[in-house]
């Protein structure tokens, strides 16, 4: 009897656990149907209006188109620099390896508010005007180091077996990369600009810091917690949510998919 | 899983050099020159602001650049209750983190080895609260524990609280929303150190009749280190830095005001730049202090 208690205990703490992490995400999304009228704090009863009509809250998907578009940018950016950099690091052996390593890990150690506050400072003894701009710059330094632990874990992984096989079959440098060794870095790449879009979407402190009088979906959520966040941000929230899980299974069913199909052919 | 790279120790390449000099300065220069920018020379420009006095000429907020650095000094007494509360609060929820991660981490690296889809079906259900906005699922926290919340009046009704005592803006909620918040950065590395973990030595140790308690202290948790360091610094630092769990208008009140609020409300309210500064630069340094011991123990190989 006890031998088998203890056989469960893991297995029970683990799904209490689980539900304590899914407890806000949960609440978030059952308010975002909340008939509410200014703040969303109590129960009112159910409604689709908010997801129907999410615009009509003033500012909300303003903020939220402009989140997106920073996103897009410094992922765009922050991954194709931090992706050379992988390549670099595994690939090759120099000098200043150590100090290099250290300098793409201090970024990520760095509380928010130090790199909010640093890149503020800059601007402000440079005079340049906060906005969308000095928001993208500040994202893109704090995805770059999160892209380059994403992408180096994929570049370690591959077989140089193939890459030597192309050269062997007369393919130039710029052949072997790009019919062989970017397409095989690919799931990296993406899982990298996957995250460095999500960090960039939720970040808060740093763009505080760095936005001027610009709006991002964060901000605006801020802002409004001093009164009561309408339910259209919930919307917002559990609309990005849901979507970014549906990417994250489709991602592991296809790759299940791939590898049982490989083990039968096989 | 992109996460699971936070702790991943990745070896040295077995390739050897095929070209070196130019092609390596082309891939690294673009993006170490703009780190170069935009991380460290803002750090230095903290460090000049921090040091900055009060314009005697100009009026309300403007400095000019000086060698103050009696600002430290006014800061640290100024704020010092902030200081200590932060590494406190911080110290608090790190701990708490890892001892409700790490059964979880085992249970997801070790004990589902056989059903593999379950366990990348677990590090999704670890990583989804990053997937809802940060600030969205404080403020539901902060309405679960509101005082019109079922589970205050229930503790009410029970008198486990004082009628006159609520739970949304003590240091109790502010340490539970930090740990809560921060929990998947100390579930990951856990779970890739544990994940490759080699069940034979625990065995081997309970053949030698070691207790499972014995097995544990002896085998398991050594071997899991790596992922315990760089799961307690990838929490503690950005915990230590945190303003919003703190601020009143979410988990805290100026009760619990951390390093964080001070260093925003300096900077972005009072425009106290050169205080606001000192701070970051304080803050800062315990970082690298807390990054250096750990280099010296692991390496900088680990470290990405």
């Amino acid at each position: 009897m006890r031998f088998s208690l203890g056989k469960l205990a893991l297995p029970v703490y683990s799904v209490i656990a689980f539900v304590y992490l899914l407890i806000p995400i949960a609440y978030t999304f059952a308010f975002s149907f909340n008939d509410s009228i200014k703040t969303n704090l109590i129960w009112r009863g159910f409604t689709l209006d908010k997801w129907a009509n999410v615009c009509q809250r003033e500012g909300v998907c303003e903020a939220f188109g402009n989140s997106v578009l920073i996103g897009v940018i410094s992922t765009v950016f922050a991954t194709a620099l931090g992706t050379m950099i992988a390549i670099a690091l595994v690939r090759y052996r120099f000098r200043f390896r150590s100090s290099i390593n250290l300098l793409l890990f201090l970024p990520m150690a760095t509380p928010e508010v130090v790199l909010g506050a640093g890149l503020a400072s800059q601007f402000f003894n440079l005079g340049v005007q906060k906005g969308t701009a000095t928001i993208i710059i500040a994202h893109i330094m704090f995805c770059l180091s999160f892209v380059v632990v994403t992408v180096k874990a994929r570049v370690a992984s591959l077989d140089p077996a193939l890459e030597e096989a192309g050269r062997d079959l007369y393919a130039n440098p710029s052949q072997v990369f790009w019919k062989i060794t970017f397409p095989l870095l690919m799931p990296g790449i993406a899982a990298a600009a996957l995250l460095s879009f999500a960090l960039s979407f939720d970040d808060f402190i740093i763009t505080n810091f760095n936005a001027g009088a610009d709006m991002t979906f964060p901000r605006y959520v801020y802002t409004a917690a001093a009164r009561g966040v309408p339910a259209e941000a919930n919307v917002i929230g559990s609309a990005v949510f849901l979507l970014a899980i549906l990417i994250v299974l489709a991602t592991q069913i296809n790759g299940e998919i791939k590898r049982r199909r490989l083990a039968k052919t096989h | 899983m992109a996460f699971a790279a936070f702790g991943s120790q990745t070896k040295p390449a077995s390739s050897k050099p095929t070209k070196t000099g130019k092609v390596v300065i082309a891939l690294l220069a673009p993006g170490l020159a703009y780190l170069g920018a935009f991380f460290l020379t803002p750090l230095f420009a903290l460090i000049m602001v921090s040091l900055e006095v009060p314009d005697p000429a100009g009026g309300y907020a403007e400095y000019v650049p000086g060698f103050e650095i009696a600002n430290y000094g006014y800061v640290i007494s100024e704020y010092l209750p902030h200081i200590l509360r932060s590494f406190g609060y911080a110290l608090m929820a790190t701990v708490l983190a890892l001892l409700i991660s790490y059964p979880l981490a085992y249970f997801i690296g070790v004990k589902a080895r056989p059903w593999p889809l379950l366990q990348k079906l677990m590090l999704t259900l670890v990583i989804a609260p990053f997937f809802i906005s940060f600030l969205l699922r404080t403020l539901a926290w902060k309405q679960l524990f509101s005082n019109e919340s079922w589970i205050v009046t229930t503790l009410h009704a029970f008198s486990l609280l004082p009628p006159d005592q609520y739970v949304v803006g003590t240091p109790f909620m502010v340490v539970f929303g930090l740990t809560y918040n921060f929990i998947p950065f100390m579930t990951l590395p856990l779970y890739t150190s544990l994940e490759r973990l080699d069940i034979r030595y625990l065995e081997a140790g309970a053949d030698l009749y070691a207790s499972p308690a014995k097995v544990f202290r002896k085998v398991t948790l050594p071997l899991s280190m790596p992922g315990i360091i760089s799961g307690t610094l990838l929490t503690f630092i950005p915990i230590a830095g945190d303003y919003v769990n703190a601020s009143g208008d979410f988990l805290g009140s100026s009760e619990t005001a951390m390093i964080g609020n001070v260093i925003e409300a300096n900077y972005l309210q009072i425009n106290d730049y050169p205080s606001a500064s000192a701070l970051s630069v304080l803050l800062m340094g315990v970082i690298l202090v807390l990054v250096s011991v750990y280099v010296r123990k692991s390496g900088t190989e680990d470290l990405l």
